[in-house]
């Protein structure tokens, strides 16, 4: 079974976010970029998927800028098998990627998508959900748990009430939550391995799809500072303030 | 000229960085508070940084190492040297790379269980009495028959205690000088357990808390030839094909460490307050800073051009004795300026910094202290002169 993984570029998550100037983004130059985390989980599932027997090839995705192909290589490194590209500068939306993701699953033909539940640049949770309606497949996010077998995927997820569990057929998507696993490093000799696969370059046009933004970003700002905090003498205290002025109880 | 790092010189920084600040860094605190590297700890890190095959990478692929290039190997030291020296060099060992002047027995023996990870090297060339002039060693190796037989004292061993083997340098003979006789040196193997080799704890030292040094005493102990590393009476010819970049790996270790402080000292600067403003916004604070960044930045490009030199057999002596130079009185000066920076609380061990200027101290001592380097880089300079 090939096993597609979508793995996005963002600012790694120790860096603390700063808003430009002209309100009009994040600051991004000069700025540590990583893969997002959710995604490092989804290749290292699609890695031990791999190990186990159950997937025979990993197919990394990435859609963006040239600096991409370094995001790439990390999940070569990892231990994908090869990689795609999608070429653009333009600003992508979750719609656009998921637009993208299907035209590659469509040549590819992949047998599970494994990505991450949201990146953590704009966490807006909606990649998997709109690809999996797009392709028309089974879909099983926020997934903490996940075993194969008979062309089946029994997943537990993460919600309010506990772990639900539920099964999907595949082809499906999957998308993976923190507790699924704890990503390898890419050891040394793995990464000097990378170096000699491949990574294959396309562009949205290639693929068909019009990456135009349908939503329009007004502006960004810091969010509030916040304010110091007071120490309370005793538990009747605190218990007050609770009441009285945080209104809790 | 090119100084951007290749896509895999960035990821093996990055996995080298991870690594460091996940497994390394929780374990600090300990270390530093009982000054003592538990062996099951190291055991537990260990495996993990055989797994990542950060292990022995300064070794060759062929001999199972990571077989990095000195650059990238440089550019790894830098981000081990940001974490508690003893615990980066225990458990993420880097063997001595003159284990590969071995004989192929002498390999299977000593070289590749160090790669492995199942023994420990180290290396004895101080004594009490030669320090900065090794040549004037007194312990002493003598023919006795096929076998020889090792007398004296060798003292300051790191991680001795811990090491299975020692690379022990030992007067063998002696030849005509230009001025006076010069001692001949060879290189051994000796075991722990070698009738006649004692390993004594040494001393207390300020620096690099958990890293132990040890003192060596050889009473009549006897080594067959097949002991002997390299060619006999020639010890420092070994010593020097191999060891040259070590020079390069204390100063890349004290790049990393470095930028640790610095990073405090940014982020103090940028959030203490006091007279109502940030103190970055004092000249006196913001021009320690802009001096710190440019030490380190020169630093940085003297090492690195180093390494990149001695890839291309093209580093000379003078080169790597500038380079470690630099990096190592660069830290101390960064050391010192971060914990002025943040006054008393940079004294304290809540933050790494009173330990990074602990640290900084040995590393213009050892590999030859600063006096030595600016020996090497003033002879360079003067010998083509007659002066
Ligand atoms: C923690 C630690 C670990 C060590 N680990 C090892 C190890 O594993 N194996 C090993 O073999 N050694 C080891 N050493 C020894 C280290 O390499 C020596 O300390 C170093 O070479 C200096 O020798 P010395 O301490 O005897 O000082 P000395 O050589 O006695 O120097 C004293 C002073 O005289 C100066 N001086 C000496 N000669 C000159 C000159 N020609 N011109 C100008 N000034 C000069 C020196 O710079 C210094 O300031 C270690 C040392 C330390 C502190």
């Amino acid at each position: 079974m090939k096993v597609l993984v979508p793995v996005k570029r963002v600012v790694d998550y120790n860096v603390k976010i700063r808003v430009k100037s002209d309100q009009s983004g994040v600051e991004t130059a000069n700025v540590k970029m990583s893969m997002n985390p959710f995604d490092e989980i989804a290749n290292e599932q699609a890695i031990r998927l791999k190990e186990k027997g159950t997937a025979t090839e990993i197919v990394a995705v990435s859609l963006g800028e040239q600096k991409c192909q370094e995001t790439l290589r990390t999940a070569l490194a990892m231990g994908a098998d090869r990689a795609i590209h999608v070429v653009t500068d333009a600003e992508l939306q979750p719609l656009a990627v998921a637009k993208c993701l299907k035209a590659i699953a469509v040549r590819e033909e992949p047998g599970l998508i494994l990505l991450g539940k949201q990146a953590i640049d704009d966490d807006s949770n909606q990649t998997g959900q709109m690809l999996a309606a797009l392709l028309g497949w089974a879909q099983a996010t926020f997934v903490s748990k996940l075993e194969i077998a008979d062309g089946k995927a029994t997943c537990g997820r993460e919600v309010d009430e506990g772990i639900e569990t539920i099964e999907v057929t595949l082809p499906a998507i999957i998308t993976v939550d923190l507790r699924l696993n704890e990503p390898r490093y890419a050891s040394l000799p793995n990464i000097m391995k990378a170096k000699k696969k491949q990574i294959d370059s396309l562009t949205p046009e290639e693929l068909g799809v019009d990456v135009a933004p349908r939503l329009v970003y007004t502006h960004f700002e810091e969010p509030p500072k916040r304010q110091a905090g007071v120490r309370v003498e005793s538990v009747d205290e605190l218990v007050g303030k609770l009441k009285s002025e945080a209104g809790v109880i | 000229m090119d100084f951007g790092l290749t896509d895999e010189q960035r990821l093996i920084v990055e996995t080298t960085r991870a690594f460091v600040e996940n497994e390394l860094y929780p374990h600090e605190a300990e270390v530093e508070r009982t000054g003592v590297l538990r062996r099951e700890l190291v055991e537990e890190v260990k495996a993990k940084a055989i797994r990542a095959g950060l292990y022995a990478a300064n070794m060759p692929e062929a001999v199972g190492g990571a077989g990095l290039d000195t650059l990238t190997w440089l550019l790894y030291e830098k981000e081990l040297g940001r974490a508690n020296y003893a615990l980066h060099w225990t458990c993420v060992a880097r063997p001595s790379n003159i284990l590969l002047a071995g004989t192929p027995e002498q390999r299977e023996r000593y070289l590749y269980p160090c790669v492995r990870g199942e023994k420990w090297d180290c290396l004895a060339m101080t004594e009490p009495g030669a320090g900065s002039d090794l040549r004037g060693m007194k312990a002493t190796a003598r023919r006795d028959g096929a076998d020889w037989v090792l007398n004296g004292t060798k003292h300051f061993i790191s991680h001795a205690d811990i090491a299975d083997f020692a690379v022990t340098f030992m007067a063998s003979g002696e030849e005509p000088g230009p001025r006076a006789p010069r001692k001949l040196i060879t290189a051994f193997f000796v075991d722990k357990g070698t009738p006649g080799f004692t390993v004594r704890p040494g001393y207390g030292n300020v620096s690099h808390r958990g890293y132990t040094n040890a003192i060596l005493e050889f009473d009549d102990c006897r080594l067959p030839a097949e002991a002997v590393l390299g060619e006999v009476h020639r010890g420092f010819e070994v010593a020097n094909n191999w060891l040259g970049a070590t020079r390069l790996q204390v100063g890349a270790t004290c790049l990393g460490r470095a930028e640790r402080a610095f990073a405090h000292a940014l982020d103090w600067a940028s959030t203490r307050e006091q007279f109502g403003q940030k103190i970055g916004r004092f000249q006196g604070i913001s021009f320690k800073l802009a001096d710190m960044a440019v030490e380190m930045k020169a630093a940085e490009l003297m090492i690195f051009e180093a390494g990149w030199a001695y890839d291309r057999g093209t580093a000379t002596d003078a080169q790597m004795a500038m380079a470690k130079l630099k990096a190592t009185e660069m830290l101390a000066m960064v050391a010192d300026e971060a914990i002025q920076i943040h006054g008393g609380m940079g004294l304290m061990d809540e933050l790494p910094l009173e330990r990074i200027w602990r640290d900084a101290r040995v590393e213009r001592i050892w590999e030859g202290t600063s006096e030595i380097q600016r020996h090497i880089i003033s002879r360079a300079l003067l010998r083509p002169l007659g002066a």
